[in-house]
């Protein structure tokens, strides 16, 4: 990653988020951003950048309440993994560290480990893919989350990667 | 991002190395100490490991879970098959798979879509990949009835049948192979691209050394047919997509007369009524369940041309190899370097049957082939003489076992290891039910059994059942 990309933080702060329904704010792509300047930045804590990604395609979301957090899969992975059949979900109060698996994701010619991008503690899987895994290739970065958590340190988001890194990432590949 | 990437892998490592178990089966059937034998036959590796955690971004380096039968490593720049610019030019994801870049599949279906279609219609493979062999002279066929256990002497001519090369001594499986006689002593067949460098050392040497004790009174001219493409149609539409590019005026047109394992020479007609220079191979075979053609063309004739003809026609889709081995293994079919390798003979891959009728006696001058003194008494007597057998399971609802998985005994609260899974995935035409292939102890492997499955360390309850989970569907002769 460009050290450059670290530096800027162009992205949704709290009070975009507090003005935009979320869900409205979760169609926008995270690949087109949002026009950069248009948004002032009030501060520089990480709280702020709520959204953040992995090298290993997972996203999490940091709540408004700054200590729980939604992860699931990144639309690139859902698209690239294909029809998903079976989505394990992980036991309420399990506790992870960051790079561990929190769940994972089954199509019919794969099996992939869901990592948890930080450490915390499981609150809930989202019931919603028990019945019905192909949600996950539905609405992959929306209502498919797959694992609330209890992040043990938030500042350990500001160590992920912002949407436009990320996206760096998959150009890559 | 550099610094954060060994990071992160080296903690995936260390996690999943707590929950990777090795799967200590291998040779002949026997429960062995010796780790990855079979799940690792060629000591090669995926890079995913399906019991082993992998993250989505092994996976999807991994082939995106794609298996195949190599013991190559991957070096430097793959080859393309004829058809590569066919494949590019339908938005084909395309892998490395046996050395070559090949189709995992189209723009237009998914993976399920796809596997689906070629049940109900017909779905058109790149095989190109794969190596065809001509082999001919006075020496042909008793060289193939030693590296073979196939009466091939019994063989018609325009007929088939699968069989496997098999090691001297251990007969162990080198390459499974399907072997069809064009005349009297005039051989095609079929080996694994995967086993490309095994399958052409091993050949050599068996020739070398058949020439050496025979002389040049039984010659044998051994070609590779590097410059034929090779593509399958397969499902029900198949036939009715073939039929009207045939050529020929006679009998010999009438596909409906070209049975299961038989196969044709025949001309297409091309775009203006113009034929095809050469005949292409037509064989009524495939590696999915279905009726289907496996197409030599020959160099003469240009392999996107025959394919451009066969998708005009609606019923006919490009497949590639996600679904191609989901349906093999719904067919109960194997995968060489997972299923089988030259850890098993045929006897104890539950490939007895590639051994000929009248090859099995072993007092008889017919029974001398390649391994015929490990396997004719494991044919006679496998209770006392096998260890394990290659069957198939069922396992519960949930995560689908894969390759790699272990096999324990529920009765036994110390769940020791029964065996291990070789292959395995929720069945699409099942409705997503996990099925899988793989070997269990001797004794245990009646239908029926209730054995478990360790699924990411999770305890699946399975059950052994017979195979294929899909029915096959060949087209076979009226019975009288």
């Amino acid at each position: 990653m460009s050290a450059a990309a670290r530096v800027i933080r162009p992205f949704a702060s709290r009070a975009l988020f507090q003005k935009l329904p979320m869900s409205s704010v979760r169609r926008v792509s995270p690949a087109a951003g949002f026009p950069r300047g248009s948004i002032r930045s009030f501060s520089q804590s990480p709280f702020w950048q709520v959204k953040k990604y992995t090298e290993s395609h997972e996203w999490i979301e940091l709540a408004d309440d700054g200590k729980t957090a939604k992860i699931g899969i990144t639309e690139y992975a859902a698209k690239s993994l294909g029809d998903v059949v079976y989505v394990e979900l992980p036991a309420a109060d399990l506790e992870v560290s960051a790079g561990e698996p929190v769940g994972a994701v089954e199509s019919v010619k794969s099996a992939s480990d869901v990592l948890s991008p930080v450490s915390g503690t499981v609150l809930q899987g989202n019931a919603a893919l028990e019945d019905k895994a192909k949600f996950i290739n539905e609405s992959p970065e929306g209502d498919a989350w797959i694992v609330e958590i209890s992040v043990s340190d938030p500042a350990e988001l500001d160590g992920l990667l912002d949407a436009t890194a990320y996206k760096e990432t998959i150009d890559e590949e | 991002m550099s610094a954060v990437r060994p990071l992160r892998r080296g903690l995936y490592l260390l996690g999943s190395r707590s929950i990777a178990r090795t799967a200590p089966v291998g040779a002949n059937g026997a429960l062995t100490s010796v780790p990855h034998r079979l799940a690792s036959p060629q000591g090669w590796r995926p890079l995913r490991s399906p019991v082993v955690g992998s993250s989505i971004a092994t996976t999807l380096a991994a082939n995106n879970g794609i298996r195949y039968a190599s013991s190559a490593t991957p070096s430097g720049s793959l080859r393309k098959t004829q058809l590569y610019d066919l494949h590019i030019a339908k938005g084909a994801k395309m892998v490395p798979f046996a050395g070559f870049s090949m189709p995992l599949q189209y723009s237009d279906l998914s993976h399920v879509e796809s596997h689906k279609w070629t049940r109900e219609k017909a779905s058109l493979f790149d095989v190109s990949h794969m190596v065809q062999h001509r082999l001919s002279g006075p020496g042909a066929l008793d060289l193939l009835m030693k590296v073979t256990p196939s009466s091939l002497d019994k063989l018609k001519d325009n007929t088939s049948t699968l069989s496997c090369l098999l090691e001297p001594g251990t007969g162990g499986i080198v390459d499974d192979t399907v072997i069809t006689r064009l005349s009297g002593d005039t051989f095609y067949f079929v080996t694994n691209a995967g086993r490309r460098d095994e399958d052409l050392a091993f050949l050599q040497s068996e020739i070398d050394a058949f020439k050496l004790a025979h002389g040049p009174e039984k010659n044998i001219t051994w070609e590779i047919l590097e410059d034929r493409a090779l593509v399958a149609l397969q499902g029900p539409q198949a036939a009715a997509a073939l039929q009207p590019l045939i050529a020929e005026k006679d009998a010999s047109s009438d596909l409906s007369t070209l049975y299961f394992g038989n196969c044709r020479s025949l001309h297409l007609t091309l775009p203006g009524a113009t034929t095809t220079a050469e005949p292409l191979l037509i064989s009524r075979t495939g590696y999915t369940g279905e009726d289907g053609f496996e197409i030599s063309i020959p160099a003469s004739v240009s392999p996107a041309t025959i394919t451009d003809l066969l998708l005009q026609n609606p019923a006919v889709r490009l497949a590639g190899l996600a679904a191609r081995d989901s349906l093999r293994l719904e067919a109960g079919m194997c995968l060489y370097g997972h299923d089988i390798s030259t850890a098993q003979t045929p006897p104890s891959a539950a490939l007895g049957w590639v051994v000929g009728k009248d090859r099995r006696d072993p007092s008889s001058p017919q029974s001398n082939f390649n391994g015929s003194e490990t396997i004719l008494p494991q044919l006679a007597s496998p209770a006392k003489t096998l260890s394990q057998r290659r069957v198939g399971f069922t396992i519960e609802k949930g995560s689908p076992a894969r390759e790699g998985a272990i096999i324990v005994d529920v009765n036994d609260e110390s769940r020791p290891q029964i065996g291990v899974v070789t292959s395995g995935l929720p069945s699409p035409s099942l409705d997503g039910q996990n099925i899988a292939m793989g070997y269990i102890k001797q004794g245990l492997h009646k239908k029926g059994s209730e054995v478990g499955v360790l699924v990411r360390n999770k305890l699946r309850k399975a059950t052994v059942v017979g195979m294929p989970w899909v029915e096959s569907k060949f087209h076979r002769p009226p019975k009288a």
